[in-house]
């Protein structure tokens, strides 16, 4: 079977004045139909850039620089501008971290769905606008008849993210990226989300790149996981696996520092350190100026290993060695 | 307990409709032909009172769209109420003289909810971090540089791009440009409105410290907005659960986590994802979610509620002592 999404390889990178900014630097993953990838990792480590690049919505000074995405099995940088116009927001969709990559602010929320849903299908705009509400119903935002004619600043932060959500689920794509998409809801909402995500990847095949901080989400909802470190994936597998026992020393480090795993009032764990600069990485893992487990080995480029069946780790001391 | 910092007294804040022309004349025409004009005022708070004593963290939680950032804000000075009052350091807000009201409004910062809309695009990173605290002399001369280095540092932010622009960064790191800017004038009392929801755990981890160092250090007092249970559980002293515009329950943490008293609370406490948990089924929101458009009767969460009896569609529940500190607003206690 020829995976939804595969990602070889991709990096993306900035040629900023002070220099190049390597934020997508050698990433690769793939994704099956009807599957949920959880992409996690830290604050500035490339998610977002990977997604932009899925989409081709890099802007300059970014280009892609290497790699290949293909989408069932397609390149989609041979692709015209045409093609991928047809694809994006229609086969491919994605919900943008800022809910306001989406919406444009001066316009109400009725315009720009009906838009949206008229963009992709040939339907009248009293069918669309129809297919508008109850797309705003189905992300749990009351009254939808009457938000329908709100402007995005009448609306609070989640109601925003959740257009976002209702106007990327529009045509029932076959690739979703979703970039911290419930990071402003409460768990109730956020269910009925997940919910209606889980039926779109059961039901229609849909496959998911599932980006968040929110380890406890990724633990409910994601069969695979990445770990993105300095542009880079990691630590990747299933994810309960990932979860259980992580190998990377990132993602154990990760994982400590939820704050439930901490007593309550306490310092919480974080890992020491500071994230290296992007623009002048050490040579080696990049990881190291901050880890337990390093040694000289590790000023080398460290390579992408098989830890445990099926879950990889770009590690030269994982954790899982030393406790076998 | 010392005197509040901040108190808000049966404050409400209505938002009316704001239709352009366009709209009022196709509602005009609809209304003509029969069709019902709805209700359109937002009743986003509805008569909500709490005090904060100095030094306190306090935790705000509930469903989107409750009226916590409206709260957050009415609380910061930057919106005016529709009807209560706000004190400040036990003085009503609008009382103030103009040279007060600015020290106050210095006094109390806000990290806002939204890292995109709240960072001018046009000003580097070292003009927003450092402009206000130039401005109000709280950096020695010729210190700029070094001053905005300290505080991006401490926001876990890489001093060598302070003459980036916003969009230039990521998500959590803008939100940490938020923080560092807040943190910049060396408040008394900050709003944090989900401030470290677009953050991974670690640099969470990171901000929160050092959120707790500076209430130990300075005595920072807190509003804590966060639909993260397990990080106001974490952080908060005190918690206090809004729905559909008014407080249900107000409680010491410890309280509320281990004796919810209110319905609502005892529902979202049932739905805190854990990591634990494994690939599961997440369950859609049965029946429909009331709307601040039209709130219904009596108690708003009744068309919700398990518990649900023929008074809550009637009255309205008051908001009364359960234990010691510990206030709910549900018939059940009756
Ligand atoms: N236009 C740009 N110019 C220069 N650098 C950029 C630009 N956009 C992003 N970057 C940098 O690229 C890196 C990756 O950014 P990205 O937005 O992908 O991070 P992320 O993993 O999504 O982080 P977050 O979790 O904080 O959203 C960051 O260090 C960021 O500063
Ligand atoms: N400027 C505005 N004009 C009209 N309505 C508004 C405005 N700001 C907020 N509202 C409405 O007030 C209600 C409360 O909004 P608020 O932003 O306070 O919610 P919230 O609890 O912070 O939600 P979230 O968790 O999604 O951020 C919402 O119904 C919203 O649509
Ligand atoms: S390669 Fe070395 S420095 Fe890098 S994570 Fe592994 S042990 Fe740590
Ligand atoms: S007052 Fe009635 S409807 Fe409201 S929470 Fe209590 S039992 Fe439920
Ligand atoms: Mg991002
Ligand atoms: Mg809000």
């Amino acid at each position: 079977m020829t995976a939804t999404l595969e990602v070889r390889n991709l990096q993306t990178h900035f040629f900023t004045r002070a220099g190049v900014v390597k934020a997508v630097n050698d990433v690769s993953f793939s994704v099956n139909r009807g599957q949920i990838l959880g992409l996690v990792g830290e604050s500035g480590s490339g998610k977002s850039v990977t997604g932009f690049s899925i989409i081709g919505l890099v802007d300059p000074p970014g280009r892609i620089v290497g790699g290949s995405i293909l989408y069932q099995g397609r390149d989609l940088a041979k692709l015209s501008e045409r093609e991928m116009r047809d694809l994006r927001g229609n086969r491919i969709a994605m919900i943008f971290q800022d809910p306001m990559m989406t919406l444009n602010p001066v316009l109400r929320i009725d315009t720009q769905m009906i838009e949206a849903v008229q963009a992709h299908a040939r339907v009248s705009r009293a069918d669309a606008r129809t297919r508008s509400r109850d797309a705003l119903g189905m992300v749990g935002i009351p009254s939808p008849e009457e938000r329908l004619e709100a402007y995005p600043h009448q609306f609070s932060g989640g109601m925003r993210q959740r257009v976002a959500i209702a106007i990327a689920l529009l045509h029932n794509p076959d690739l979703l990226i979703a970039d911290e998409p419930t990071t402003a809801l409460d768990v109730t909402i956020q269910a009925q989300i997940l919910a209606e995500v889980q039926k779109l990847a059961a039901d229609h095949g849909t496959a998911l790149v599932w980006v968040t901080h929110d380890l406890s989400v990724i633990a409910g909802l994601a069969d695979d996981i990445a770990v993105m470190y300095a542009g880079r994936v990691v630590e990747a597998g299933k994810a309960a696996t990932v979860l259980d026992t992580p190998a990377h020393p990132y993602t154990a480090g990760l994982i400590g520092s939820v704050p439930s795993r901490n007593q309550r009032g306490s310092k919480l764990r974080q890992i020491p350190g500071m994230t290296p600069s992007l623009l002048s990485l050490p040579p080696g893992c990049a990881f190291r100026t901050r880890c337990s487990r390093a040694t000289s080995v590790c000023e080398q480029e460290p390579p992408v290993g098989e830890v445990t069946p099926g879950r990889t780790a770009r590690c030269f001391h994982p954790l899982e060695s030393v406790a076998a | 307990m010392s005197a509040p910092i901040i108190e808000l007294r049966h404050v409400s804040k209505r938002f009316g409709p704001q239709h352009d022309l366009a709209a009022r004349l196709a509602r005009n025409v609809a209304t003509r032909f029969g069709r019902p004009t709805p209700n359109e005022t937002v009743r986003a708070v509805d008569d909500v009172s709490f005090a904060i004593a100095k030094g306190e963290v306090v935790g705000l939680v509930g469903e989107s769209g409750c009226g916590k950032s409206t709260v957050g804000r009415m609380v910061a000075g930057i919106m005016p109420t529709t009807e209560g009052q706000v004190l400040f350091e036990g003085q009503d807000v609008n009382t103030l003289s103009a040279e007060k009201t600015r020290a106050a409004k210095l006094k109390i910062q806000m990290i806002f909810q939204d890292p995109y809309a709240s960072l001018n695009p046009r000003l580097r990173v070292e003009e927003i971090v450092g402009e206000a605290p130039s401005v109000h002399g709280m950096v020695p001369r010729g210190q700029f540089g070094s001053y905005v280095d300290a505080q991006l540092r401490r926001a876990g932010l890489d001093p060598a791009f302070k003459r980036r622009y916003p969009h230039q960064f990521s998500g959590g790191q803008r939100q940490r440009i938020g923080i560092a800017r807040a943190l910049a004038v060396q408040p008394e009392f900050l709003v944090c409105d989900e401030a470290v929801a677009a953050l991974d755990v670690s640099i969470q981890a990171q901000i929160l410290n050092l959120f707790m160092d500076l209430r130990q250090e300075l005595g920072l007092t807190y509003l804590f907005i966060s639909h993260d249970l397990g990080v106001v559980e974490h952080l908060s002293d005190r918690v206090l659960i809004m729905y559909l515009g008014r407080i249900v329950e107000a409680a010491p943490t410890e309280e509320v986590f281990l004796r919810p008293n209110h319905p609502y609370t005892q529902a979202l406490l049932a739905e805190v994802p854990r990591i634990e948990a494994r690939k599961r089924r997440f369950t859609a929101i049965k029946g429909e979610i009331p709307s601040p458009l039209n709130p219904p009767s009596g108690c708003h969460f009744h068309p919700r509620c398990p518990h649900a009896m023929p008074r809550c569609s009637v009255e309205v529940p008051a908001f009364k002592e359960v234990a010691a500190g510990h206030r709910s607003a549900c018939h059940l206690n009756d």
